[in-house]
């Protein structure tokens, strides 16, 4: 019989991500309450080192996947180890962070093990037994719950940001076991990466995020929300209108077709509020919207609201923040 | 150069989303269009064709209405269509990949393209499920393609930042926002989307059982989120607002 919880660790500038703890503390309770191993899969190269550490987060067992074809990711590499490891241990459930490596792992690995997968999972819960995963549809406009019946192990992505951390247990360490592997032919063969340097943090992993609209009315006012986020350590969004207007970048943009977020603090700065941009944002805890125009949608989703113009509101918005901060 | 472009139908971005008297999400009166992502590589393989000649097939699954956004499509610019209706109760992406990749296995193929992600259930799965049962590289999430001598070179979002993949042809590539602006059908498109082949085929004609292609995962409900309600506006000049704001995300939300 399939026994035990896994979670794909990802690895970002040699760190472990956020999404993976959350995982960790979530599969924690799952696994205590099934009687299973928490298990841990970390793949790269020169990460050995960050296995250990897994184990404040609850994982009982680190697996790890080393080699020198593996350094980058590759879709056909990754998916082929992680696939031939989870086909010898068998475990009930591989759950991952829904990044955009999460997501592109978790479907090849899925449909190789011919298996269920659920993705962008924002909720798991233990039902008879079963892990019953809550995920949105319609971008947020609506949710469904659902459950993988038969095929293990059962397989979810899990929106950062969403399930709470555990404070990490000093001095508990999990047991690191190292495998061999082959990663096989691959090809996709990486000719370039570009990362833009940034200091801000992930839009989907950001804590607070301060977005602009059309009211934003050019791309060079977008500096007024830069100032505001580095003063409060956070990521800069767009709403639809401003992407389409080359503002800034698809990277950038929040909603039903660019990033769905949940941070603690929205400030949505010149954004209406269409349907579709509520969509992506409408499960932030607290929502700040700045808009000259009172009757503006996004009034009717915003926890706080001032009506001004926020090329006012803003640069106030930011001094006001910096003399909190500097007094706490 | 034949390529393949895996489409679906979904909900306008501006549809309101509300549950039926089974609980499950009404389809009544909702305004039904190509997926966004689909539609920007319809548009690519209709730019690849113009550049490097070949022929364009859509391939759906889903009910008939779906013919509605296959012809949009083909009045674009593309040759054919194949839509299959999987006439089953529950299906999930394991059933669509599944009876895509049996349909486009059995038509041929240099390239296949697809949007990265539905806006409906925004699983973002199937596409690279078909690959995986094809047994093709994949690339994901991409916002270039340049295709030289069996060869395609795509630009795909990583986090932070791009990468440029390189595979060999045939590869299943998904298109992000980005790629391209798709082009508007145009009056002679639209006349002559009318003549052009429009195949529709059951499980049956593909040679694949309901049970071959059952659903791995099973739905327990829909529900719809609790609406958010409204809060408080910060009356008073602007310096006066912002400074209750500050003090009211502090105090009084507790969040910062």
């Amino acid at each position: 019989m399939a026994k035990g919880i896994w979670v794909y660790a990802e690895v970002r500038d040699n760190k472990i991500k956020k999404v993976t703890c959350e995982i960790l503390s979530a599969g924690r309770k799952f696994a205590d309450q099934l009687g299973e191993e928490l298990c841990a899969v970390l793949v790269g190269k020169g990460l050995a080192e960050l296995a250990p550490g897994l184990g404040a987060y609850g994982a009982d067992k680190v697996y790890v996947i080393e080699g020198d074809r593996l350094e980058n990711y590759t879709t056909d590499g990754y998916t082929k180890v992680v696939a031939d490891l989870i086909k010898e241990h068998q475990p009930s459930a591989f759950l991952l962070g829904c990044t955009i490596r999460g997501r592109d792992l978790a479907a090849q690995v899925a449909q190789r093990l011919n298996t269920g997968l659920l993705t962008d999972c924002t909720d798991i819960a233990l039902e008879d037994g079963r892990l019953v995963f809550t995920r949105p549809i319609y971008a947020g406009k609506a949710f469904v719950r659902a459950y993988c019946p038969e095929a293990r192990p059962v397989m979810a992505t899990i929106r950062p940001n969403v399930l709470p951390v555990d404070a990490p247990q000093e001095g508990r360490t999990a047991e690191v076991v190292p495998v061999s592997a082959d990663p096989g032919d691959l090809r996709q063969v990486i000719r370039e990466v570009v990362r833009q340097v940034s200091t801000r943090p992930e839009l989907t992993e950001a804590d607070i995020i301060v977005s602009g609209g059309r009211g934003m009315k050019g791309p060079e006012n977008f500096k007024i929300l830069e100032e505001l986020a580095d003063v409060l350590g956070a990521a800069v969004g767009a709403s639809r209108a401003a992407v389409d207007a080359g503002w800034a970048p698809h990277s950038m943009q929040v909603g039903q077709t660019g990033k769905t977020v949940s941070p603690t603090i929205y400030i949505a700065c010149g954004i209406s509020g269409a349907i579709q941009h509520l969509a992506g944002m409408g499960s932030s805890k607290c929502i700040v919207a700045i808009n000259k125009d009172p009757e503006a949608n996004i009034f009717k989703v915003a926890t706080y609201g001032i009506v001004a113009d926020l090329f006012q509101a803003v640069p106030l918005l930011t001094e006001e923040f910096k003399k909190l901060l500097a007094s706490s | 150069m034949k390529i393949i472009v895996l489409m679906k139908q979904t909900f306008d971005t501006e549809a309101k989303i509300t549950l039926d008297g089974q609980g499950k999400i009404n389809r009544q009166g909702v305004n039904l269009i190509i997926n966004p992502y689909d539609e920007f590589a319809v548009e690519e393989a209709l730019r690849i064709k113009e550049k490097h000649g070949g022929e364009v097939v859509l391939v759906s699954v889903g009910a008939d209405s779906v013919q509605e956004a296959l012809r949009q499509a083909l009045a674009m610019g593309a040759d054919r269509a194949v839509l299959i209706n999987p006439e089953m109760e529950e299906v999930d992406e394991f059933t669509t990949a599944t009876i895509l990749a049996r349909a486009v296995s059995g038509l041929g193929y240099d390239l296949i393209l697809g949007g990265w992600r539905a806006i409906d259930d925004g699983s973002a799965q199937v596409a690279g499920r078909v690959a995986e049962i094809l047994d093709l590289p994949v690339v994901n999430q991409v916002t270039k393609i340049e295709i030289e001598a069996g060869k395609a070179v795509a630009t795909r979002d990583i986090e932070g930042g791009n990468e440029v993949v390189e595979v060999s042809l045939p590869a299943v590539l998904t298109a992000q926002k980005g790629l391209n602006e798709p082009r508007y059908p145009t009056m002679k498109g639209i006349m002559q989307a009318k003549k052009k082949p429009m195949e529709k085929k059951n499980l049956a004609d593909l040679g694949l059982s309901a049970d071959q292609a059952a659903p791995k995962v099973k739905v327990l409900e829909y529900f719809l989120p609790k609406p958010r309600a409204a809060g408080k506006i910060l009356e008073g000049e602007v310096p006066e607002a912002v400074a209750a704001l500050v003090k009211a995300l502090r105090e009084e939300a507790k969040v910062i």
